[in-house]
């Protein structure tokens, strides 16, 4: 085994074990921080695959933004330490077997993939990936469209927002 | 050409694979040492700020600061420490031990992680990573998440309260700092901070000094300083969320606040300042960590010397003054210099000559005369609408007949 292979395997079982947590614990707030240590074993994926833009924006994005707003959210209610319902739904058997199915399946394509066993070409060094990824975001031939679309989704949530809040006087 | 710690590490690496290691070990011993060695000098540099802050806020308030312990009261920090551990450590009934313990690790730890993408000198960096300036805010976002944890498991109301002001502070001065350090990536078309300093044969902040001082605004707010100390106002709420820290866990929390304004400081003077630049230093490399600490150091002073000249605001001029002034004006500016600039590539006048950076002030001045006459227009209105004379109560909103009361 590789180095590498024992590091994705760690990430991996920390990345899993968090989000485990994160539907178990208790106590609110506990979730919320098993959240980001979930979010953020997703981010070390991402610079293991040498995507370092992803990485930072993950951790930007979910931890920095959604996992932040998630927590002041609780923090404005109430009685967040003393939920002592079930942890699980009475259905978590037939969870349990569609989860394994999807896992299973997963595998098995990979598996039937050609590339399932090769080993990683490495970069050059002049292989730029950032630069990459903006010109395909703004190119008519590359991702343009789909750019500028979430921009104009993104815009009417911020007016919706807006338009909720507003103070009619 | 001199340049001691990569012949160290020449050295180290010839040692290491004489012993017969394979060469992935000697990369990982050698990225260890250099982590273990970076860390271990901005620590030591932490101590030594104790000292600098304690002397200059001093001199701020006309008074000597520390002067007993050794030259100048040099050794003063060290007797801070050992008072600092020697404390009892308490922690609060209620609280959340493990987050409540962790917390002042991730306040320091974050500023330390600052520290691996800044260039020191052109042959010695932690890191060149080709989003440094992204690395940046997200290490800045879970410093943020540290301060909540902090302010959460105290079980305190009044960290609780510092904690809620914190994420509305930090949360909402990140978006202009985001937005203004999108100028210095404009000028020098690459977000890798090594780059940024390469690039900057006139600083940065003679081409975007709007961004600049955004910037600087809107890091003294991340760092929570005067007049941005909402968080731990002292007055109101008793030191905020770090009211129930002691000994050595408060300790921390101060060594993090001092370390990330110097931080701020190398930061500012890597976008801005020319990071390394000055004379010598393509010959003796070493010299770049002298004006890389100098320019932090001048830096961390303005810092100091508008914490201690200016009173608290209140939270809603602090978010108004973010999100009507701040936000607006850095997006204003990143448009304008986008936009500039391709118009004078486009007038075939390259990137960083003087012509550029020429037409880049004159913008700049442009857009600063026109935000201060909006201002100063906007302070009129403002002074109208105050001073005129309010009525006392409206009678005809309370449901009450007036009596007595004649009708002009």
């Amino acid at each position: 085994m590789t180095a590498l292979q024992i590091i994705f395997i760690l990430v991996a079982a920390m990345t899993l074990g968090a989000g485990m947590l994160v539907v178990t614990a208790r106590n609110l707030i506990h979730s919320a921080l098993w959240l980001v240590t979930a979010l953020f074993g997703v981010a070390i994926m991402f610079v293991l695959l040498e995507a370092g833009f992803l990485a930072v924006v993950q951790v930007m994005v979910y931890i920095g933004a959604i996992a932040i707003l998630i927590i002041f959210g609780i923090m404005l209610t109430r009685k967040i330490a003393s939920d002592s319902g079930p942890r699980f739904t009475e259905n978590w058997g037939w969870a349990l077997f569609i989860a394994v199915v999807l896992f299973g399946g997963l595998t098995w394509l990979l598996a039937s993939w050609s590339g399932f066993q090769a080993e990683p070409a490495p970069l050059s060094e002049r292989f730029d990936s950032l630069r990459q990824l903006g010109v395909a975001l703004v190119s008519p031939d590359g991702y343009v469209l789909a750019f500028e679309l979430a921009s104009v989704l993104l815009l009417a949530a911020l007016i919706g927002a807006l338009v909720i809040a507003w103070d009619r006087k | 050409m001199f340049d001691p710690m990569n012949s160290i590490a020449q050295w180290l690496t010839d040692l290491l694979s004489g012993w017969g290691l394979s060469s992935g070990l000697v990369i990982f011993i050698l990225t260890l040492l250099g982590v273990v060695v970076v860390a271990t000098f901005v620590l030591v540099l932490d101590i030594f700020l104790v000292w600098v802050e304690r002397k200059v806020v001093a001199r701020f308030q006309d008074r000597l600061g520390p002067n007993r312990l050794g030259p100048f009261g040099l050794i003063q920090p060290l007797a801070d420490v050992i008072k600092l551990l020697i404390k009892e450590d308490i922690t609060p009934s209620g609280a959340d031990r493990v987050v409540y313990n962790l917390a002042p690790i991730m306040a320091l730890a974050t500023v330390l992680l600052l520290w691996a993408v800044i260039p020191f000198a052109p042959t010695m960096l932690g890191a060149d990573i080709s989003v440094g300036v992204l690395y940046i805010v997200a290490i800045g976002a879970i410093g943020t998440l540290g301060l909540i944890m902090a302010g959460w498991a105290s079980n305190n109301k009044y960290a609780l309260l510092g904690a809620l002001r914190t994420v509305a502070m930090t949360v909402s001065y990140e978006v202009p700092m985001v937005v203004s350090l999108l100028l210095p990536v404009i000028l020098a078309r690459s977000m890798s901070l090594q780059e940024i300093v390469n690039r900057q044969s006139i600083w940065y902040i003679v081409a975007a000094p709007i961004a600049a001082l955004i910037f600087l605004i809107s890091a003294i707010a991340e760092l929570g300083r005067a007049p941005f100390d909402l968080a731990e106002a002292e007055s109101e709420i008793v030191a905020g969320f770090h009211i129930e820290y002691s000994g050595m866990k408060f300790g921390l929390f101060y060594a993090g606040e001092l370390l990330h304004a110097v931080t701020m400081g190398a930061l500012f003077a890597t976008f801005f300042l020319g990071g390394w630049k000055g004379p010598f230093v393509e010959q003796v490399p070493i010299l770049g960590v002298v004006y890389l600490l100098a320019k932090a150091m001048f830096l961390y002073w303005v810092i100091m010397w508008v914490k201690y000249s200016l009173p608290r605001v209140r939270i809603d001029h602090m978010l108004d003054f973010n999100w009507k002034l701040l936000t607006p004006l850095a997006l204003v500016m990143v448009m304008a210099t986008a936009l500039l600039d391709k118009l004078l590539i486009g007038l075939a006048i390259p990137a960083g000559s003087l012509a550029y950076t020429f037409w880049m002030l004159v913008m700049n001045i442009f857009i600063g005369w026109a935000t201060l006459s909006l201002l100063r227009t906007h302070a009129r209105v403002e002074r109208m609408r105050v001073g005129e004379p309010k009525p006392v109560a409206r009678p005809e909103l309370s449901g009450v007949k007036p009596t007595g009361i004649t009708k002009v």
